[in-house]
């Protein structure tokens, strides 16, 4: 019964998206406020049908009802309970099932903060997000329903949820990663609304910021944790791995950011309007994309699901309507007439503007090198395939970061419309000198080495540091004393200030571990040891344990340091029963400055095995620095500027006096 | 009116992508009938990856029966997946010779991969720079081909190997060879 009944919300959810496609939509262009004020009470039922639809598919895993062919093959009754919850959204129609349920909470979350909003742009808001509803929906019901039964012969147990996913990470990963993905379709949902209506303005750009910050805040901590679990749950060590399906997740992420950027000089100075739109419709598109990818199998990766070209044909339609119709619209209403404001080469809005640019074109190489293998084949044939490995995008990727890091700290002084060079001398001077001695003396005294690569990292991210820095003691200098300074920038201030700082220790991160791990796989019979630095790892042998489903080998190595008794680390080889998959786990201790990674390798004889033992220095700062910044798009979400209803009133005040930038009369010009 | 013809360039580069998204749907990935099957193995002369100057070329491996040819690196995240597998699979059929193609690799790397997790090849044959992978027409790693006794490429496998796919794809080709 319950599944059914899971079903069937699933149809009522879909019923109810198809009216707030039509009847708010309808009532925009009619000007008819009954039919626009339905989108609220539609958006909630719609909602309520879907956490209803989620409960259901959960229910049917907590109580191991293997009749529904979606549990039987990613459950088993020897799942422990947190794991059978998160495999609801462990395989394709689940996941699928989890994406609508966000998109659905993400629309009655638009419809609850909407007090400020004109109803006119509520109603085409969720109107737009009601045929994306109405195409996932479809697309659920007719090739991937998770409800699907087998009443006859059905089956004892379950197949079991890939080991590889039995994991804390598959609880919390996808549904962060859920949330910033679909929640860049409220920034598409705005943008297309605006094109709708011809109201492309400052307001447009104030009401879609919080969104889009938010969207990108789940996305930034969603990739994070993708990298932080194959760090720790596969093996080797690693943490990125320019995988076509971890490139499509930081695309949207990548151009999400320049939009970030772009919204602020459209509402600030009302230019790059055109531009800012179309980011809007990139970020969400490059979603659907990995949306797409990830499901159709045209790409092979690990973390594909199941393949099935139908799912991939109805995917590539549901994209065609949706991103085909947007950019029609785009091309046919965006303003083609420079806005009215002006700006010179050295203002912040060109800065801004060098940001986004580098942002796209490093979205351009991912996407070109995730799809290269299709291009290659389409144009050379099949016999002609070629790969991409890490090589191409390291290459690529690293000095754009790097250029967008010195621009990040440039950018920081510059000011709205003009900044006179000579002020920009002196304001970097300083700091360019004070980054670059800081910079190579650190890395050349801490480590006795002198690796160009780390110096340029070092030097980078104090840059990034010290700009910041220095830009908040001149902001709160005029102030009677700097407690009182500090307390007068606003919230959205700081959560700029500490996304950049995140950025900053994400790039230490990333370049340090890169360059001073120590990475040693040996192997030890009981009561050897191997030595990296102060550390001394003993191996004391392996015992058999036993899980809930699975047994393993648990290896147990004694750490000290400086010869002294530090800690324990039990990396683990397991085997589940119900697949015969063997899966490693990591023996990690974390600690701020450096990680110590073991895992178990395999047993050879006499009880010795063989170790993987690294030394990781500052690689937690990778993951420490992508939770900064999305703190950072968090706190800007918070800023109170956004709610208060006099602000919106004069944003529109200056949008009506600012008519010559409107579409309408651009087109006629 | 002129600038409007540019806001149309997204459009058009979507149309493209999406034609290249279709073109990649109408063909499966996971089973190629690549244009090399039934065609001579590509003639080579690669390094061994435990003694580099030791040179393996192409007619050294033919002749002794049939050979199951692996791509792998240590940075593809699948080919340590299937990497267990293949070790067990290596174990139990011992008429068949597995060699292994490094692919694109660190060489240190890929000798402690197979030290650490042990090594189901016979021989490791280097191709630093994918040219040899260029001549297979690889996709990417893993990829696994069957070839028989005379040199003739039979099968092409693309991702993983395991238990499944070794009995319902690997076992009827090799037996049909044999």
């Amino acid at each position: 019964m319950i599944p059914e009944l899971g079903n069937f919300s699933l149809i009522l959810a879909f019923c109810l998206a198809s009216l707030m496609v039509v009847i708010p939509m309808a009532g925009a262009v009619t000007n008819n406020q009954l039919w626009m004020s339905l989108c609220r009470p539609l958006s909630s039922g719609i909602w309520v049908f879907m956490i209803l639809s989620f409960a259901c598919l959960a229910y049917a895993f907590l109580q191991d009802d293997f009749s529904v062919n979606y549990v039987a093959r990613n459950s088993n009754s020897l799942l422990p309970d947190r794991y059978k919850f998160a495999a609801v959204w462990g395989g394709h129609e689940g996941s699928l099932l989890l994406w609508v349920l966000i998109l659905a909470s993400w629309s009655y979350a638009v419809s609850l903060f909407s007090k400020n909003l004109p109803l006119d742009i509520l109603a085409r808001v969720l109107s737009v997000m009601g045929i994306i509803t109405v195409g996932f929906l479809l697309f659920m019901l007719l090739t991937s329903n998770p409800f699907e039964r087998t009443l006859l012969n059905t089956p004892l147990d379950g197949v079991d949820l890939n080991p590889l996913l039995q994991d804390f990470g598959l609880i919390v990963h996808p549904p962060f990663l859920y949330m910033g993905y679909v929640g860049f379709s409220v920034a598409f949902a705005f943008a297309i609304a605006a094109l709708l209506s011809g109201r492309l303005d400052a307001a447009w750009a104030r009401w879609t910021r919080p969104w889009t910050n938010a969207a990108w805040a789940f996305l930034t901590v969603g990739i994070a944790l993708g990298s932080w679990w194959a760090y720790y749950e596969l093996g080797w060590g690693g943490w990125w791995f320019w995988d076509p399906v971890e490139n499509v997740s930081f695309m949207p992420w990548l151009v999400g950011t320049a939009l970030i950027h772009s919204l602020a000089v459209t509402e600030k100075r009302g230019v790059f309007k055109s531009w800012t739109v179309l980011l809007a419709i990139a970020a969400f598109s490059l979603s659907l994309l990995g949306a797409f990818i990830v499901r159709s199998g045209v790409l092979t990766s690990v973390h594909a699901f199941a393949v099935d070209p139908a799912r991939g044909m109805v995917l590539l339609t549901i994209m065609l309507i949706v991103i085909g119709a947007s950019l029609l619209l785009y091309a046919i209403r965006a303003p083609v007439v420079k806005g009215s404001a002006s700006y010179t080469l050295t203002s912040r809005e060109v800065f801004l503007l060098i940001n986004n640019i580098i942002l796209v074109v490093a979205t351009a190489a991912v996407l070109l090198g995730t799809l290269y293998p299709l291009i290659h084949e389409a144009i050379y044939g099949e016999a002609n395939r070629v790969s991409i490995g890490p090589p191409y995008f390291n290459t690529i990727f690293v000095p754009l970061m790097g250029l967008l890091a010195f621009v990040l700290g440039v950018g920081t002084f510059s000011r709205w419309k003009k900044t006179s060079v000579s002020y920009l001398k002196q304001q970097l001077s300083k700091i360019l000198i004070a980054s670059l001695a800081f910079g190579i003396i650190i890395p050349v005294v801490v480590t006795s080495e002198v690796n160009i690569s780390a110096i340029v990292a070092v030097v980078l991210a104090l840059w990034i540091v010290f700009a910041s820095a220095k830009d908040i003691f001149d902001k709160t200098s005029n102030k009677q004393n700097f407690i009182k300074g500090l307390k007068a920038l606003s919230l959205s201030y700081y959560g700029m200030q500490l996304a950049h700082l995140g950025m900053a220790v994400t790039i230490l991160g990333i370049c340090l571990t890169s360059h001073y791990s120590v990475e040693r796989d040996v192997r030890l019979a009981p009561g050897e040891s191997e030595i990296i630095g102060d550390y001394e790892f003993i191996f004391e042998g392996a015992t058999l344990v036993q899980g809930p489903n699975y047994q393993a080998d648990r290896a147990v190595i004694r750490v000290l340091r400086k010869g002294e008794e530090y800690i324990t680390l039990e990396p683990e080889k397991r085997l589940y029963f119900a697949t015969g998959a063997v899966q490693t786990e990591a023996g990690i201790n974390v600690g701020l400055f450096r990680d110590l990674f073991t895992a178990l390798g395999d047993e050879r004889g006499g009880g010795s095995w063989v170790v993987r033992i690294h030394y990781k220095p500052f690689v937690l700062w990778i993951w420490l620095g992508a939770f900064l910044m999305a703190f950072g798009g968090i706190l800007a979400v918070m800023d109170k500027r956004y709610r208060s209803k006099k602000t919106v009133a004069q944003a529109e005040l200056v949008n009506s006096a600012n008519v010559n930038s409107t579409p309408k009369l651009a087109t006629e010009t | 009116m002129n600038k409007r013809v540019l806001l149309l360039i997204p459009g058009v580069f979507f149309i493209l992508m999406i034609g290249l998204l279709l073109f990649g749907l109408g063909r499966d990935p996971n089973m190629v009938p690549s244009a090399l099957v039934n065609r001579p193995l590509p003639e080579f002369s690669l390094p061994d990856l435990v003694n580099t100057d030791v040179v393996i070329a192409s007619q050294d491996l033919t002749g002794g029966g049939v050979l199951i040819i692996n791509f792998w690196a240590t940075w593809c995240p699948p080919c340590h997946i299937e990497h267990p597998y293949l070790v067990e699979i290596s174990e139990r059929e011992q008429d068949l010779t597995f060699i292994g193609v490094n692919y694109k690799d660190d060489l240190e790397d890929a000798r402690l991969f197979l030290e650490e997790k042990g090594t189901p090849f016979e021989k490791v044959i280097v191709d630093l720079d994918g040219s040899l992978g260029i001549d297979f027409g690889l996709a990417g790693a893993p990829e696994t081909f069957i070839v028989d006794s005379f040199g003739m490429i039979r099968y092409r496998h693309v991702g993983v190997i395991n238990h499944q796919i070794w009995q319902e794809t690997f076992e009827p080709v090799i037996s049909r060879i044999k």
